[in-house]
């Protein structure tokens, strides 16, 4: 298996993530994550979905998801032609004795500290999800309590925009 | 996004490490670029397009008055508290409702009159238990692509999400098993919600569209005017074939020397039996008819040779297993006709053409696939051969259709008589076909009647055969031979029902009394869930766990089906012997001031042949017990 990036545009109506999302069980196709948020374009919102899934699958994936009659359009982004990027929120434990070990740590993957107690600091991060990984790999000696991280963003590289498009073929 | 749309922890889980891999592209616009535009010309809201000025009225009345611009003429439903709106102004319309006695009986009567008509169905009912006593119905209609309008009355939306009384999220419930669904909490999106509904279950695919409306919103106030826009941009249906496809397609047809036509039910929902007989003249290939698509090539032409899949017949089943080339039209490789899908015709080329995408390369990887409406794609493969034929010679098929004839002359269906003294339910069906005749309309339940009135009945037309086929809903006979008989008043409809099915569904009788609707009801009583009772017999011993229902030969017949037909004003008969079948049939034939009701009583050892059993291959096909045919008489 591997795995996917599809970017899912959706028009924004009640029920469109419960469509997606049970249409992903009821085929047994497995969501790696999911993110989705509003576009530029009033009424559309836009779903990023990684999937673990062979070939075959992720045609079949495709084409279940474009029967949904809210899903507009739906274009898999390869890693080479997209910029992929997910978000994470870690709270490490940190007293004055280590506090500065861990904000150099994070200073090394560009992460900033947006928070900070006497026994601990919240640290934003965003990156490609192997950066997090190594980020998180880095901080677990320190002690982690807590960790949010949001489901990848992925846009296509160059000019070209995919609700815009979407809206022409509409 | 909006409200309401939780994502279910156990979709987020498993995070597994697969290796990466070059990723296909999977662009919609790449695939489907071609004739997008074809339908657009056409008004997408059905009906007239009669145009009505604003006007202000309750929202109860927008939705009969959409149903009647429509072109709407016949509802099934049954009122209830959230739907009760609606009813009011219903009464005063000139459309047609025919009251049911249960929901499933008003969804599958919708079903019925859609697969005579071609039209959309329409059934209603109100919230909650309403509203749940359609699912089977409507997860029929979805298995099967029937055009169906289910309308349920909803809470209103101030209590929606309280447990109100008799509130039940139906468009959650039915998700997975409609084309689509509304929530309709604004009086003023009734009209184009509505037009939105017919057009969806109607165009590319059809299939069932729920549109549950709370019941504030048919009581507001709003302003209806017609016709509607409609507005759904991820909603694009390929009609058009791409022609570089269908040259391909030819090209397959003229090389291959053991092609076949197997076409499915999509032939019959697109309207395309004309068509489809030009491309099988002109092919001389030989035709399989799907469960779902029989009548739509006649059982008479030469060219016929039988229904396919698990108790199809051995010539349809050979010839799909040895051809060279299937030539797929509106079917989808459902696991009941291909057996075991890695041995199911293991030297063919497939040619697809579907309207829907995702059942391309689903089952089965299409070497040449096709989307669009096989009403289009067909005449156009038929010039693309014409124009290939003319050039490249025509193919010989004569050392095919000999082997195929011999199958057929060798393998005929037919039955055994049974040893128990009583009829074989096999003859029963056999002459209700043969004393009714191809412009009658049949519908079956599901279990061995099912299967018998598919093979002993003569199918000459298409939209004369009706069965529940993709889900195998028991029940279905009765009330969806009532919706057809609703919809073609003139056809003699038969319900070919089991004893078992009809016991799931016979209150529509009371429906078909009351409204005129002289449906004629052949029970074939073998007393016991007959289908399971077979695989009990072949696959468990003979051990036969809970499948004797007591009402044939030699019981205490409860129900006794006569008395019960009676009970509901049916003219009602049994009929136990073999010298009496041509008679009752005639007699049922010669009442149509009501329905009738025949209690058949035959034989429960009768069993349905000739049978794939489940799990191995097409090539193990029985025309017996344990008999499977001499493949090596090849000449």
């Amino acid at each position: 298996m591997s795995r996917h990036t599809l970017s899912v545009l959706v028009e924004d109506k009640p029920g469109v993530l419960t469509r997606v999302a049970s249409l992903f069980a009821r085929r047994a196709f497995n969501i790696n994550s999911l993110a989705v948020g509003p576009t530029e374009v009033p009424g559309m919102s836009r779903m990023t979905v990684v999937v673990d899934a062979d070939g075959d699958l992720i045609e079949q994936v495709t084409k279940q998801l474009n029967k949904l009659v809210n899903v507009i359009k739906i274009v898999e982004l390869t890693s080479e032609s997209s910029v992929q990027r997910d978000h994470i929120l870690v709270k490490v434990r940190a007293d004055a004795a280590t506090r500065l070990q861990v904000t150099q740590a994070a200073d090394l993957f560009r992460a900033s500290v947006v928070d900070v107690s006497t026994d601990s600091v919240v640290i934003e991060a965003t990156g490609h999800p192997e950066k997090l990984t190594a980020l998180l790999s880095v901080l677990e000696p320190f002690g982690i309590r807590e960790i949010v991280q949001s489901g990848t963003l992925a846009v296509g590289r160059g000019s070209r925009s995919m609700s815009d498009r979407a809206l022409r073929s509409a | 996004m909006s409200k309401g749309s939780p994502i279910s922890p156990s979709l987020m889980a498993t995070k597994s490490a697969g290796a990466p891999k070059a990723p296909e592209r999977a662009d919609r616009t790449a695939e489907t670029a071609v004739g997008v535009d074809t339908a657009a010309t056409a008004s997408p809201v059905l009906g007239p397009n009669n145009v009505v000025p604003p006007t202000v009225m309750t929202g109860s009345q927008a939705i009969v008055r959409s149903l009647e611009e429509l072109g709407v003429d016949d509802i099934f439903g049954l009122p209830g508290g959230a739907i009760l709106p609606t009813y009011d102004p219903l009464m005063a319309s000139k459309m047609n409702h025919v009251l049911v006695r249960h929901e499933q009986g008003a969804g599958h009567a919708a079903q019925g009159y859609a697969m005579v008509t071609g039209r959309v169905g329409v059934c209603i009912a109100t919230s909650g238990p309403g509203a749940t006593n359609l699912v089977t119905a409507i997860m029929d209609a979805h298995m099967d692509s029937v055009p169906l309008v289910a309308i349920t009355g909803q809470v209103s939306s101030g209590v929606i999400g309280t447990d109100a009384f008799q509130e039940a999220d139906i468009v959650g419930i039915t998700m997975p098993i409609t084309k689509h669904s509304f929530l309709v909490t604004d009086p003023n999106d009734i009209p184009h919600v509505m037009a939105e509904a017919f057009h969806l279950a109607s165009t590319g695919r059809p299939g069932p569209v729920l549109v549950d409306v709370a019941k504030d919103a048919q009581q507001g106030q709003m302003t209806f005017s017609w016709p509607p826009k409609i507005d759904l941009p991820g909603y694009r249906p390929v009609v058009r074939g791409h022609n570089k496809q269908v040259r391909e397609a030819a090209k397959l047809i003229a090389a291959a020397s053991k092609p076949v036509l197997y076409v499915g039910g999509g032939v019959v929902k697109a309207h395309a039996a004309a068509e489809l007989r030009e491309l099988a003249e002109i092919t001389g290939a030989p035709v399989v008819t799907t469960l779902m698509a029989r009548g739509v090539f006649p059982d008479s032409h030469p060219q016929h040779v039988g229904m396919p899949g698990m108790h199809g017949t051995v010539s349809a089943v050979t010839a799909l297993q040895q051809s060279d080339l299937l030539i797929t039209l509106g079917a989808r490789f459902d696991d009941r006709v291909t057996g075991i899908l890695k041995t199911f015709a293991p030297n063919a080329k497939v040619i697809h053409a579907d309207i829907d995408p995702a059942e391309i390369s689903k089952n089965r990887t299409a070497d040449v696939p096709i989307v669009g409406s096989v009403k289009e794609i067909i005449p156009e493969l038929t010039e693309a051969v014409r124009t290939q034929f003319a050039s490249a010679g025509t193919p010989d098929l004569t050392s095919w259709w000999a082997f195929l004839n011999n199958l057929k002359e060798t393998y005929p269906l037919g039955w055994t008589e049974p040893e128990d003294g009583l009829s074989a339910p096999q003859r029963v069906i056999e002459r209700i076909g043969a004393l009714t005749g191809p412009e009658g309309i049949y519908v079956a339940g599901v279990g061995q009647h099912q299967m018998w009135a598919a093979q002993f009945i003569k199918y000459e037309r298409p939209h004369a055969w009706l069965n529940s086929g993709g889900a195998g809903t028991m029940g279905y006979a009765v009330p969806a031979a009532m919706g057809a008989k609703v919809g073609e008043p003139d056809r003699v409809v038969w319900a070919i029902d089991g004893d078992g099915c009809f016991q799931m569904t016979n209150q529509e009788l009371a429906t078909c009394a009351i409204n005129n609707i002289p449906i004629k009801v052949a029970v074939i009583n073998n007393s016991s869930l007959g289908m399971v009772r077979q695989w009990q017999t072949l696959f468990y011993e003979g051990r036969y766990s809970n499948t004797d229902l007591n009402t044939g030969h030699d019981t205490v017949r409860i129900p006794d089906f006569v008395k019960l037909g009676e009970a509901y004003g049916c003219a009602s008969f049994r009929c136990e012997r073999d010298e009496d079948i041509d008679a009752t049939i005639q007699k049922a034939l010669e009442i149509n001031d009501r329905p009738v009701v025949i209690d058949f009583v035959v034989s429960p050892n009768s069993m349905v042949w000739p049978m794939v059993p489940a799990g191995v291959s097409n090539d193990q096909i029985q025309v017996a017990r344990n008999m499977t045919p001499e493949w090596e008489e090849e000449d």
